[in-house]
């Protein structure tokens, strides 16, 4: 018999004592745990880790400034924006490759339309959240489509969200405004990029934080959330138990849809423009950003603070290489290392969880 | 388990079978299945591979639905066209690979499909005392902590959390598939004491087995199926191993006291 520890289950009258499973098999679980535990937290280690080094290494310890807090959190908040709709969407065990080209799209399309209602006299305000408003609801209705797709057609995430990355990405994009940036925009558009709140958030930062805070609640508090898992866990039990699984999965691409809009919104307020080209290849880094935050591809496992550490490992590493002068091709090669390292970390901790 | 004198046969079964048929193209699957399930009790339901123990209990669980035949539910006939309709009456089906998710805890697996909220958000506390009040109902007291995943528990801890999840949705029918197949003497000794707990609390269970073994320590009565024929239904003490066998073998029997149905063999 081995040591039994304080159980969760001993209410009114129940003998919690006698024949339980043997010695070997609590030790199992109390492995499992402390593996499971190590596999929560280790990528903050890391972080940390690289904080310290870049921090050390850069001339004047520049990492450890305002400034470069303040590029380090800009650069961030697209990927942290897409990497939220990831999240969701990698844990029910799919797959949006097609988020990137969706904030490009987006942003363009909704960069057009505030510029032709600009031209028309329309108020500066009104033109700003119709800018808005079409950038969320067309994220929202590719999301939908790549759901709709995926459920109904009974085809793959991959390809499904592939297909809409090369038709979009490559195909619509460019076509938008003759492949030219946006520029003539509401000045509001320029004000969101450049308030800092206290001297340290600006304002897209602030937007991406609150979705993620949202979104996080979503995912750990709610039915929605314990669903999503549920459906990357068990998908045939997720069905028994009474869950409308397709349903539920073309609500997961739509949110994703919707957050890549948004992040066309946020990135077209960074830099005063709408530009066919932004986006382009961020869903890779989104999707590292969630594994290297402790997701499984295979669905069921991931959680948002992970995916927070996860994409401030990826905007460090860029910002970092830069500040100890490694060039942008290193900056590649070390993303791409890193995402290896943190997929195969998960594979260990797997096998060693089925031991 | 308590089958002196059936003194209850005025109430209608739970369940009752009657000239039960489904056929799959030209393979007769089961034929004139007659069945009752009386309610509170352990029914287990014997035969050999291809007997039609597998479409019998997909036929009750709303899967499939039969080419003629009827069911029948505490007296009166329903239709089946769905797992939900199945749910409704309180029928729930616990399969061989349990339907868990192995990535989620014990109390989310439990509620999972019909959560509780509370300001929008999942009603943790009131999740966790009634997870925690239906596996002391249940006795089961074997598991460290009701937060932990289900992956990290044993197969006999698997199959209490799937009977729990059953009895959390208010299951009056629990049909369950080989629930000892894959598990070691403890852990088989485990389900079968929460098999009679289930049945001391007044839920009825159809219980679907090879082993002979747990046949005989939890089932109050017993029926027998071969090539798609009941061919014996009976309370347990009118079998022992060997007629059980027979039955299983041959569908028939030279020493049964029961009710033997085997009048036609040859198709």
């Amino acid at each position: 018999m081995s040591i039994r520890l304080p159980s969760a289950l001993t209410p009114e009258g129940t003998v919690t004592d006698g024949s339980g499973p043997d010695g070997e098999e609590t030790k199992r679980s109390a492995v499992l745990e402390a593996v499971d535990r190590f596999g929560d937290y280790w990528m903050l280690g890391v972080f940390v880790i690289m904080v310290l080094v870049f921090g050390f290494l850069s001339p004047s310890h520049d990492l450890f400034t305002r400034a470069s807090w303040l590029n380090i959190s800009q650069y961030a908040v697209e990927f942290l924006l897409l990497a939220i709709g990831q999240t969701f969407v990698i844990i029910t065990g799919g797959i949006d490759l097609s988020d990137g080209a969706v904030l490009g799209f987006t942003g363009m399309v909704s960069g057009v339309v505030m510029q032709s209602l600009l031209n028309a006299h329309t108020n500066v305000t009104l033109t700003t959240v119709a800018g808005f408003a079409t950038a969320l609801l067309l994220g929202a209705v590719i999301g939908f489509v790549n759901g709709y797709l995926i459920t109904r057609l009974k085809l793959p995430p991959f390809i499904v969200t592939l297909g809409t990355l090369t038709a979009i990405g490559a195909g619509a994009t460019p076509l938008i405004n003759g492949g030219n940036e946006v520029i003539n925009l509401p000045s509001q558009i320029g004000t969101i990029g450049q308030t800092l709140i206290g001297g340290w958030i600006y304002v897209p930062v602030l937007v991406a934080g609150l979705s993620c805070i949202f979104m996080g609640l979503v995912l750990h508090r709610t039915r929605f959330g314990l669903r999503t898992y549920a459906i990357g866990s068990n998908g045939m039990g997720a069905r028994r138990a009474g869950i409308g699984v397709d349903n539920h999965l073309v609500r997961v691409y739509t949110i994703s849809g919707l957050l890549a809009g948004l992040a066309g919104m946020m990135v077209m307020a960074n830099f005063t423009d709408a530009s066919p080209l932004a986006g382009q290849n961020d869903e890779l880094n989104a999707i590292a950003a969630v594994v290297i935050g402790g997701a499984s591809l295979f669905g069921g496992r991931g959680h948002m603070l992970g995916t927070v550490v996860g994409t401030f490992i990826i905007a460090l590493l860029v910002t970092g290489l830069v500040l100890v002068g490694v060039s942008g091709s290193w900056q590649e090669v070390a993303t791409g290392v890193i995402v290896v390292a943190a997929v195969a970390g998960d594979q260990v901790r797997l096998r060693l969880a089925e031991r | 388990m308590n089958v002196e004198g059936d003194s209850v046969s005025n109430e209608p079964p739970l369940v009752q079978l009657r000239g039960l048929t489904k056929s799959f193209g030209a393979v007769r699957a089961l034929t004139q299945v007659d069945l009752e399930v009386p309610a509170s009790q352990v029914t287990a339901l014997a035969g050999d591979n291809g007997a039609g123990k597998s479409v019998l209990i997909k036929t009750l669980s709303g899967l499939w639905a039969p080419d003629s035949g009827e069911i029948l539910w505490q007296g009166h006939p329903v239709h089946l066209h769905s797992p939900k309709d199945a749910e409704h009456l309180g029928i729930t089906t616990i399969y061989q690979d349990l339907a868990l998710c192995d990535n989620l805890d014990i109390v989310q697996n439990m509620f999972l499909g019909h959560e509780p909220l509370r300001l929008g958000a999942l009603d943790e506390p009131t999740m966790e005392i009634a997870a925690r009040k239906t596996l002391a109902d249940l006795k089961v007291t074997t598991v460290r902590s009701i937060r932990q995943p289900v992956a990290s528990l044993s197969g006999g801890q698997r199959q209490s959390v799937a009977v729990a999840k059953a009895v959390m949705s208010k299951a009056r029918l629990v049909i369950m598939d080989e629930p000892t197949a894959a598990l070691g003497v403890a852990q088989t000794g485990m389900v079968l004491d929460l098999i009679k707990t289930l049945s001391d609390q007044g839920v009825t269970v159809l219980l679907v087995s090879h082993n002979l073994n747990d046949v005989f320590e939890v089932a109050d009565r017993i029926a027998v199926l071969h090539l798609g024929r009941m061919v014996a239904v009976g309370p347990a003490s009118s079998f022992d191993t060997q007629v059980v066998v027979d039955f299983m073998t041959t569908g028939r029997s030279t020493r049964f006291s029961g009710d033997e149905r085997a009048a036609d063999l040859q198709n």
